[in-house]
């Protein structure tokens, strides 16, 4: 086995110094070193997007990406959205209120891609949502509340923000 | 045995509203505590060697390699494992024995030949790669037609044929209705094998101690609370001395009922090792060796008609390709006998059904089990005899259907219909599909070269099953008892009036703390939201069949609501005799325990809590201290086969209705299916919760449209590869292919059930198919198409416009 590698990585603002095997999987290295079982993995092969998060602000999916490769980036998790207290994101708010999960597996990647066209788009119609989603697959809701949950979420984002500025 | 529910007088505050789902915040939190999450100290991790080959005798296995590297605890070959592990258990009467790791012969695709521990899934897997495995390669059985062949090889020694089930009953005068039928239309239908296939794969914690010889098992299977006993049979343990503790579940969609296979492996390597384990299936391990596929079935079928359009009879001969083993027999077509002449008043029934095996994963069970070709079939008939006889297909199925005074209906095959109003439903979802701008758009496509097409399917959804299903095609002897399919839920009201429910189903993806939560605040008035609701393991007693033939929310609302009503008569009873009261004349009214009439003399959920829990003072005597009561309620209606199977008696009598109006738009030069719209009137009896109902359906409707359009298992036709190995090839619906579902409601509540709840987990499913078929159909009318084999791939398509015009079929 090669020697390990030396990675320094924020995780949900808190800065990690790690030596990783070199095939590590970021998504390994998120629940198995982090213990951030929050990222869950469908498919391991990039395919179905349940283990996205967001490296440096690009929605990425950790199951096709080397930990080695992240020294000195950041990583968001779905543990970054709620805060400490058990309020929940606006995102995850939209979501019970839309009814937009039913098992939750693939839930924490929605919410990330959700997330992240949110911060490049904040009140996205229904095609945005499809570009930025349409790769991430859910097998229970059928994604009609999933496209509403996110779309709602950009109106309460953005009520919040109207709310905070008057 | 079966017991008619009072009728709905009441007026309801919590049943029947979109109450907030309690699930939610965990799962959106990430702590849901699915098995890929349970990490215990110590625990080592298993990885799976396969079978690249079909069919093949395994000559040697050399596991040097992988044992001597680093990190690896344990190497197990299917020989080596039976040291550990006993077969599946198996719900057929045929001696078809099944290992989780295959012995001498590998009989699919994908069958597992070793498996590894080790302290990394990295190291476990190279490990995998480092076992050396000399495989003899026989003919692969691959077309089940093929493999009746009595000259075709076996796919198991033990059988004389690969047909290793055939039966052909008759319920009714068929032979006398195909005799006076004025039009019989035939039909040749391919239903092609589909997996579950949940975001979550199978997995599964195996804890042996060798010095208590128990187990502890962690898993996302359902029938932890169902059949303990099955999983200690295999894994070698004492029932008493395993423990099986369920976690929250990513998806199953009927996939993960047992997941012995798992279970085995894990259980297996725990033992060899003195040590936990955890082994989740990868992608491909899912794909290729879940019992995760649906039924694969070749239809021959004939309807009867009169010369009015009265159905008179139906004929379903049925070719099923099982695979290479028949674990749980032919339980899918029991399932399909539930409703084999859907909502129609067809009078009798031929159903021969041969079940075949070939080199293939073992059918297990998809979210229709079995109803979904079983729908997909008739209403291809009802279609077609429409056709052929120039009676429009909306008034040819109302000429036919069960009436609103008719119910209880019986069916030929003895199954009972609760209620429903089918014509209503019908004419809703005509109304809400606005029909008369769609056939004008549709002409002015035309005119265009395009096609347009608008389906149209009404179908039933049985709901409820009693497990009797699973043996009584076996028909040559007297039926057993029928099966119990229980529900269970504890109650307990502690001394500050804090109200905990204990329930015997996992979470599954669907909401049983929701419909908990609403059960019991309907019950003593108080909010859902302060109900806490836990979830048993097997050692609780609290006896579960779980999700299931759309089961859950009927069965939990029933075990519910009798726990909570034990626990409140109790509090009446302990409320009235501080208040030095009669109990009948207490009552409980939002949580609060007051006198009929005269609220001022009142007791909080919190006074009768102490006083039930800590101050029994022999005021009343005949109260033992505490509030607790477990409840489990057991299938509502049944009665029993007769001995000859003429009248297989009422199984699955909770019956739901829809009427599916899907519009496509086909382009036939690249045989491509867009969906442009999607109605929907659903009938479930009394709605528990339209939101998460809605989800229910739409759900199965996109699971629907995978099977129309896109999904199915492929195998070469030479050597029986599976060439769906991954998601790149097996296609599930993605957000780019789904329209925008409007979906409406109609309530027939039933009259067997609490509340009057019905089944919704599976309608989806089971309806959007063949909607989407008779949609294809519709569009491509001008070219001749007619649509009997899904999924309608855009290959398939273009195939069938090509042999339409030049007049092959």
């Amino acid at each position: 086995m090669p020697d390990k590698v030396r990675v320094r990585i924020t995780v949900n603002g808190t800065r990690h110094d790690l030596l990783v095997e070199p095939r590590t999987l970021l998504a390994d290295l998120l629940r198995n070193d982090l213990a951030l079982a929050g990222t869950h993995l469908g498919c391991e092969q990039g395919v179905c997007g349940a283990c996205t998060v967001i490296v440096d602000d690009t929605a990425t999916r950790s199951c096709l990406v080397f930990a080695a490769q992240l020294d000195g980036s950041s990583v968001r998790t779905v543990e970054s959205l709620a805060a400490a207290d058990g309020t929940l994101h606006p995102i995850q708010r939209a979501f019970t209120q839309e009814h937009g999960l039913q098992c939750g597996f693939c839930t924490p990647g929605m919410l990330m891609g959700a997330c992240e066209l949110l911060e490049r788009v904040p009140e996205p119609d229904r095609e945005d949502v499809e570009e930025a989603l349409g790769g991430n697959l859910c097998r229970c809701t059928g994604y009609q509340n999933i496209v509403r949950s996110v779309r709602t979420a950009g109106r309460i984002m953005a009520d919040e923000q109207s709310e905070v500025r008057a | 045995m079966s017991t008619i529910e009072e009728p709905a007088t009441e007026t309801r505050r919590w049943v029947g509203q979109s109450v907030p789902r309690k699930e939610d915040p965990k799962l959106l939190t990430g702590r849901a505590g699915y098995i890929g999450d349970v990490v215990l100290p110590g625990m080592l991790h298993g990885a799976v060697l396969r079978s690249p080959h079909a069919h093949a005798r395994i000559l040697s296995i050399d596991t040097s390699e992988a044992e001597a590297l680093p990190g690896v605890v344990v190497v197990l070959t299917g020989a080596t494992a039976t040291g550990y592990v006993d077969p599946m258990p198996a719900f057929c009467a045929e001696p078809v024995e099944q290992r989780a790791i295959a012995v001498d012969r590998v009989r699919y695709p994908g069958e597992a030949v070793a498996a590894v521990a080790a302290t990394d899934r990295y190291i476990a897997e190279d490990a995998c790669a480092r076992i050396r495995v000399e495989y003899e390669v026989l003919p692969a059985l691959v077309d089940p037609v093929a493999a009746m062949d009595p000259s075709a090889t076996k796919v198991h020694e033990t059988l004389d044929s690969n047909v290793v089930f055939h039966r052909s009953l008759d319920w009714g005068e068929v032979d006398a209705d195909l005799a006076r039928a004025h039009t019989i239309v035939r039909s040749s239908a391919r239903w092609h094998r589909m997996g579950a296939h949940p975001i979550e794969t199978a997995g599964a914690v195996a804890h042996w101690d060798p010095f208590g010889e128990s187990m502890t098992v962690w898993s996302n299977s359902n029938f932890i609370n169902f059949l303990p006993w099955a999983f200690a049979g295999i894994l070698r343990v004492s029932t008493n001395r395993l423990r099986m503790i369920p976690c929250t579940v990513g998806g199953s969609f009927g996939s993960k009922h047992l997941i012995t296979k798992v279970i085995s492996i894990t259980g297996a390597l725990s033992k060899a090792c003195g040590r936990p384990v955890q082994y989740l299936e990868d992608r491909a391990d899912n794909v290729a060796a879940n019992d995760n596929v649906g039924c694969d079935r070749i239809y021959d079928a004939e309807l009867a008609l009169a010369e009015d359009g009265e159905m008179l009879g139906l004929v379903l001969r049925i070719i099923d390709d099982y695979g290479a083993y028949f674990q749980f027999a032919h339980g899918q077509h029991g399932n399909a006998v539930a409703q084999p002449v859907g909502p129609y008043r067809i009078g009798s029934l031929r159903y021969d059904v041969s079940c075949v095996l070939t080199n293939k994963v073992q059918q297990g069970f998809f979210r229709g089990a079995g109803a979904d070709p079983g729908n997909f079939i008739l209403e291809r008939l009802v279609d077609k005899a429409a056709l052929e006889m120039g009676i429009d297909r909306v008034e040819l199925r109302r000429r036919n259907f069960i009436q609103p005074d008719q119910f209880p209906y019986k069916i030929p095959t003895g199954n009972i219909y609760d209620s429903g109003d089918y014509e209503a439903v019908l004419d809703r979802a005509l109304e809400i599909a606005g029909l008369d701008a769609w056939r004008t758009e549709q002409e002015r496509l035309r005119a265009e070269g395009r096609y347009l097409g608008i389906g149209l399917a009404t179908c039933q959804e049985r709901s409820g099953y009693n497990a009797s299903e699973w043996w009584f095609l076996y028909g040559d002897e007297a039926p057993l008892p029928a099966t119990s399919t229980p529900e269970s839920c504890k109650i307990d009201v502690d001394a500050m009036g804090g109200v905990r429910a204990t329930i015997g189903c996992p979470l599954w993806g669907n909401s049983p703390e929701t419909v908990v939560g609403q059960v019991v605040a309907e019950e003593f008035g108080i909010d859902p939201s302060s109900v806490s609701v836990a979830y048993a393991d097997s050692t609780s007693g609290a006896i579960s069949a779980g999700p299931g033939g759309s089961r859950v929310t009927i069965m939990l609302s029933g075990a519910t609501r009798g726990a909570a009503r034990t626990v409140k008569d109790k509090m009446i009873r302990v409320a009235a005799s501080a208040m030095e009261m009669d109990a009948e004349d207490v009552e409980c009214v939002e949580g609060v325990f007051r006198a009929k009439g005269a609220p001022g003399t009142s007791m909080t959920m919190a006074e009768v809590g102490m006083r039930a829990h800590l101050f029994n003072d022999g005021t009343s005597k005949a109260e033992s201290s505490g509030l607790v009561a477990v409840h489990t309620y057991d299938h509502p209606y049944f009665t029993p086969p007769t001995d000859d199977r003429s009248d297989l008696g009422a199984f699955y009598p909770m019956v739901s209705h829809a009427c599916h109006i899907p519009i496509v738009e086909v382009d036939p030069e690249t045989g491509e299916v867009t969906l442009r719209a999607y109605y929907v009137v659903n009938d479930c009896g009394t709605v528990m919760n339209p939101a998460l109902v809605e989800g229910q359906v739409v759900g199965g409707i996109v699971q629907g449209i995978g099977a129309a359009l896109m999904e199915e298992y492929r195998y070469g036709d030479s050597d029986g590869t599976l060439e769906t190995p991954t998601l790149r090839e097996y296609l599930l619906p993605s957000m780019h292919e789904v329209p925008e579902i409007v979906l409406e409601h109609l309530e027939t509540p039933s009259p067997f059930t609490t509340y009057g709840v019905k089944g919704a987990g599976e309608g989806g499913r089971l309806v959007a198919p063949t909607a989407i078929a008779s949609a294809v159909d519709d569009a491509l009318r001008p070219l001749g198409v007619w649509v009997d084999e899904l999924p309608m791939t855009p290959e398939r398509v273009v195939g069938m416009v090509a042999d339409a015009r030049e007049g092959r079929r």
